[in-house]
């Protein structure tokens, strides 16, 4: 496989050669991972896709300058969110049933001509906005996420607390209901 | 080739090399262990005390033929012990090992220890699920339900030391135990620590650490008298050796973590002799508590594996971490 590189780029085997392939592997991961998550036959399969499609976005989180969010993903999506659906997907259907046929009226060109208007719209959106630079938060440093969590954007990270809250009090309402049945 | 991609390429062989070396010679180290404690020879024909032994072996499992066992999911039965060995070398990229010698440090260095050991259990989960050998299935679940409910102690104790040192640089938080033995992290009062429980927090660092690298006595995902041999008791040839290495190679980011975290890293004692080789004795020092402890403690089970993390050490951990708070906020 041909790298593509552009040709007024650096040269492959130089230092920003490198970083430029490593970008490119991470934006290929992320799409195929993507591609297996949402293509693939057997559930497992499909965490594994989206697995690959987590550490790509982990990748291109520390392109864009912040490792300390790319760490993050990868220890929260890979190590605690994709581990706890392959648990619910091996304990709750061991052998895979067979992939569904074709049902329901979207099924078809109309679902293929829905994907494609949707997509086509998210593209013009993308490339027609005016993406302004409005603030940049952070210089990426672990000290400083802290210091706008708890300052500025302690709302946000309130809610989130109390999300999590509820979805801990539901598990173990769930949990003790089925012990005493 | 300019000098700089020769550096990436030297920092690159030198870490693989030096995880699996380690890998490869701790197996032989264990068996020696273990044979002394047993007191039995262990290997000792091949080479000079039977150093000759791993190679020998490496080249045993590499002649091999790799089977699949016919139902497996080829993806992901090839993909597993591959994925267990990676994350382990992608962590030796950040551990530094003196003031020099370290391959790329970075500022977010312990995140970045944990998030590559939390990848490790899914190679776990991948290999029991794709044998398609419940043996291996429920080996892998209880493996990794015992590697998740030991990362959240690991974890609360890690921010501790964090918190302490202000920094989750691994040099930073070296630096800040030198100038004196009393200094390091694992000794309460002086130092920057003064936390009464500071030892403590080193306990249960080092039980967690035992768990998470699946050594007995919290070997539950390899019970062999149960779960004929584990989660790979499908894979042959250097894929079982894959696995091996991987664990060993765990074994070795424990120790150095618990190493640059508690025991001051390549601080040396007594101002004597200052270099890498007191991390180097400091991490085989306890590489050899790992050894000793497995060859002498019978193995726990599975319910008394998980209620020591859920119902003891993650509540004493809570209190350590906010204990550590408090006395951060009075002195």
């Amino acid at each position: 496989m041909t790298p593509m590189v552009p040709p007024t780029g650096p040269a492959l085997f130089s230092v920003e050669g490198m970083v430029g392939m490593v970008f490119l592997v991470a934006v290929a991961m992320t799409l195929t991972g993507g591609l297996i998550a949402s293509n693939a036959e057997r559930l497992v399969r499909a965490v594994a896709g989206l697995i690959i499609c987590f550490v790509g976005v982990a990748g291109l989180y520390f392109f864009l300058n912040s490792p300390f969010v790319a760490m993050m993903q990868i220890l929260i999506y890979v190590g605690a969110v994709a581990v706890t659906i392959a648990f619910a997907i091996m304990l709750a259907a061991p052998e895979q049933a067979n992939k569904p046929g074709s049902t329901g009226p979207l099924v078809g060109p109309f679902g293929f001509a829905a994907a494609a208007l949707l997509s086509g719209a998210l593209t013009v959106l993308v490339i027609r906005t005016d993406w302004p630079v409005r603030e940049k938060i952070t210089t990426g440093s672990v000290r400083e996420i802290g210091i706008q969590l708890l300052t500025n954007h302690a709302m946000v990270f309130e809610l989130v607390s109390i999300v999590l809250l509820i979805a801990i009090l539901g598990a173990l309402v769930i949990a003790r209901g089925g012990r005493e049945g | 080739m300019s000098l700089t991609l020769l550096n990436v390429i030297a920092a690159v062989v030198i870490a693989v090399g030096f995880a699996a070396l380690n890998a490869a010679y701790l197996v032989w180290a264990e068996r020696r262990g273990a044979a002394r404690i047993q007191r039995r020879p262990g290997p000792n024909i091949n080479g000079p005390l039977g150093l000759l032994q791993p190679p020998l072996d490496g080249i045993k499992l590499m002649a091999k033929q790799l089977t699949i066992p016919g139902g497996a999911d080829r993806a992901l039965f090839i993909a597993a012990p591959v994925l267990a060995m990676f994350p382990a070398i992608m962590s030796f990229v950040t551990i530094p090992f003196s003031e020099t010698i370290v391959a790329r440090n970075m500022n977010v260095g312990v995140l970045m220890i944990f998030a590559f050991a939390a990848m490790g259990s899914m190679s776990l989960l991948f290999a029991g699920w794709s044998s398609r050998n419940k043996y291996a299935m429920m080996s892998s679940i209880r493996a990794v339900s015992q590697a998740v409910a030991y990362e959240i102690p690991m974890l609360i104790t890690t921010i501790t030391v964090v918190m302490i040192s202000g920094s989750m640089d691994l040099m930073e938080i070296v630096r800040q135990q030198s100038g004196s033995i009393l200094h390091w992290n694992i000794f309460p009062i002086f130092g920057n620590s003064h936390n009464l429980l500071m030892p403590f927090s080193f306990l249960i660092f080092f039980t967690c650490t035992l768990a998470e690298t699946n050594r007995a006595p919290f070997d539950l995902g390899e019970a062999e008298s149960e779960l004929v041999a584990g989660f790979h008791t499908e894979y042959g040839s250097m894929g079982f050796g894959l696995f091996f290495m991987g664990e060993y190679a765990n074994i070795v980011i424990g120790a150095c973590l618990t190493t640059i975290l508690f025991l001051g890293g390549w601080n040396c004692p007594f101002g004597l002799f200052p270099g890498v080789w007191w991390f180097l004795l400091k991490i085989y020092l306890l590489i050899a508590t790992f050894i000793w402890i497995r060859w002498t403690f019978p193995r726990t089970t599975i319910y008394g594996l998980l209620n020591l993390s859920w119902k003891i050490l993650i509540p004493l951990s809570l209190f350590n971490l906010l204990f550590t708070a408090g006395l951060l906020k009075v002195f």
